[in-house]
């Protein structure tokens, strides 16, 4: 077991295992030659004469930095961030925590889920969107509305991935624990949850895109006021209508960046929730 | 009390057991999915003695594994009645058995919990039944582990360790509940030859250690002559007891039995036994789809 190899590749530091990692450079390259594109496409007018479709319109990434720069020194842009990462938060955890028992309950109990499950469907279709005139009567503040169609978003994902991953546990786990002497509640909380947290986790890695495809929609709509305004949403649409496009793209960019940061937080929570599962 | 009799077991290990004795009378299965009777054991008798190793051999879909859910409750029977030890399991008036550590499951595909180290694995029974604290059994389990050759991997997952492993790992599991019959489910299916001459010599000598008593389910009549004291070739659907054969061949047993005369002797006598219901089976199986 303890021999030198394994050991010395331990002692080297991640970021160290990262930049001899051929993936990740992969990954550099392929970032790095789609700017390049689309810089030579946005250009191509001032140096060819020619405008180029679709990309030509745009601006370059080369002023979209320069724009970044100058915003991000706007505590404006930051509090964006931190509404509409707030708003995400909200929905998501409040998706999570309501979300992960009824999908259990409906998954161990056929009353609870013959019950629940036939308006559930029936709810589930209804696109997040189509909630918000509801949302807007149903909650006393655009802020508390938006954070409601957040938590639409990812809840649905997420009672159907926990619904469909414990319903779908291995019956031998169930009766190896049975037989063992295991009680209902071992077997709930020994067997049944934790053969559960690898869907739990799918669940919440799509319902964490989602909630921030909703937050953003979610925001242009509320028009900024007094009340619910502001996050990146409201970012986009302020700069779309006021003209200023390259901002527009910074916003865009932004919340790519802020859903790969979420993503990524899921993953390692997964990572340090299942650490059976990283030999996968 | 789990502790003191588990160490008793393991060194009086010459002692002939005294507990574990299975008796199978007259038990009759009918499932009964959407209105189609299907008669899955018809009128079966078998009395296992404490300590014995008792080999079901019969063709796939025979309902030997019914017999095996219904002493471990897992399924309930239609009539008749299983005792373990004079105590009634089922029978008339209560068919479907309480399930309890005294009669340990060993799955056709492992079911080793995915999600716990082999030691965590090993040390649930014990945990869940309040029998040990948490340490405790962690450490017994360690022991045990070593025991079975496996102390290098007691901290690793199942899906780290080879199926063979896994598979040995699993019968730990069953016996740190110190249960009075393991019930093993074709637990060797899907294994090579080579990984399962050396799973057949591990259960042999963990049964020399602890003479606990074992209800086996195969269709590898060679493995069911080379582990059993008795084996018992069942008909095809609806299962009854075709023939029983005495294996009196001398414990400790190793693979050079699989060489010697007696052995050949053994499943030539049994082998034609065992073909008639396979060939049944097979022709049943055709008129069903034909």
């Amino acid at each position: 077991m303890a021999q030198a190899t394994p050991n010395t590749q331990k002692s080297k530091s991640r970021i160290g295992k990262l930049v001899s990692n051929v993936t990740f450079w992969r990954g550099v390259v392929a970032i790095l030659v789609f700017l390049a594109l689309w810089e030579i496409g946005a250009q191509w007018k001032g140096w060819f004469g020619y405008m180029m479709p679709f990309v030509g319109k745009v601006a370059p990434p080369t002023d979209v930095i320069a724009i970044w720069m100058e915003v991000g020194q706007q505590p404006g842009y930051w509090l964006s961030w931190w509404l509409s990462s707030v708003r995400v938060f909200v929905g998501f955890l409040a998706a999570m925590i309501i979300g992960i028992p009824f999908g259990l309950a409906m998954a161990v109990n056929k009353y609870f889920r013959g019950i629940f499950f036939p308006p559930f469907e029936i709810l589930r279709p209804i696109p997040p969107l189509a909630w918000v005139p509801a949302s807007i009567i149903f909650w006393p503040t655009t802020e508390m509305s938006i954070m409601f169609i957040t938590f639409l978003g990812a809840f649905y994902t997420i009672v159907i991935n926990v619904l469909g991953g414990a319903r779908s546990i291995d019956v031998q786990y169930l009766r190896a624990a049975q037989s063992m002497g295991a009680s209902q509640w071992d077997l709930f909380y020994k067997i049944i949850l934790p053969g559960t947290l690898p869907s739990i986790f799918v669940g919440a890695a799509v319902g964490m895109g989602i909630t921030w495809e909703v937050v953003l929609a979610g925001e242009m709509m509320s028009g900024g006021g007094q009340q619910g305004g502001g996050g990146l949403g409201f970012f986009i649409w302020g700069s779309y209508m006021g003209g200023v496009m390259d901002q527009v793209i910074v916003g865009m960019i932004s919340i790519g960046v802020a859903g790969y940061i979420s993503s990524s937080l899921i993953r390692y929570l997964g990572h340090v929730c299942m650490p059976w599962r990283r030999m996968f | 009390m789990n502790t003191a009799s588990a160490q008793a077991n393991s060194t009086s290990s010459a002692d002939a057991a005294t507990k574990g004795a299975i008796s199978i009378r007259n038990v009759t299965k009918i499932y009964d999915p959407d209105g189609v009777n299907v008669l899955a054991v018809e009128d079966c008798s078998i009395e296992i003695a404490p300590g014995e190793v008792c080999m079901i051999v019969g063709p796939s879909g025979c309902g030997k594994t019914t017999l095996l859910n219904a002493i471990a409750g897992f399924h309930s029977i239609t009539s008749g009645q299983i005792d373990l030890d004079g105590e009634m399991l089922c029978g008339p008036g209560k068919p479907l058995a309480d399930q309890g550590a005294d009669r340990v499951v060993v799955f056709q595909n492992g079911a080793l919990f995915p999600w716990k180290t082999l030691a965590d694995n090993v040390a649930y029974g014990p945990i869940v039944q309040g029998t040990m604290t948490k340490a405790e059994a962690y450490g017994k389990a360690v022991d045990m582990l070593a025991e079975a050759g496996l102390s290098g991997v007691a901290g690793k997952y199942p899906g780290e360790v080879s199926s063979g492993m896994a598979r040995r790992a699993e019968i730990v599991r069953a016996l740190i509940n110190d249960p009075k019959v393991l019930l093993l489910d074709e637990p060797y299916r899907a294994m090579d030859a080579l990984t399962k001459s050396i799973m057949h010599e591990s259960l042999l000598e963990v049964y020399d250690r602890t003479k606990v008593t074992i209800f086996f389910i195969t269709h590898d009549l060679e493995e069911a002559i080379f582990l059993g004291d008795r084996v018992i070739v069942m008909t095809t659907r609806p299962a009854r007891t075709k023939k029983i054969v005495d294996v009196k061949i001398e414990r400790p047993r190793d693979y050079r039995l699989l060489s010697s005369e007696e052995f050949r002797v053994l499943v030539e006598e049994t082998k034609g036994a065992v073909h008639e219901e396979a060939v049944k089976a097979f022709e049943a199986g055709e008129r069903e789809l034909a």
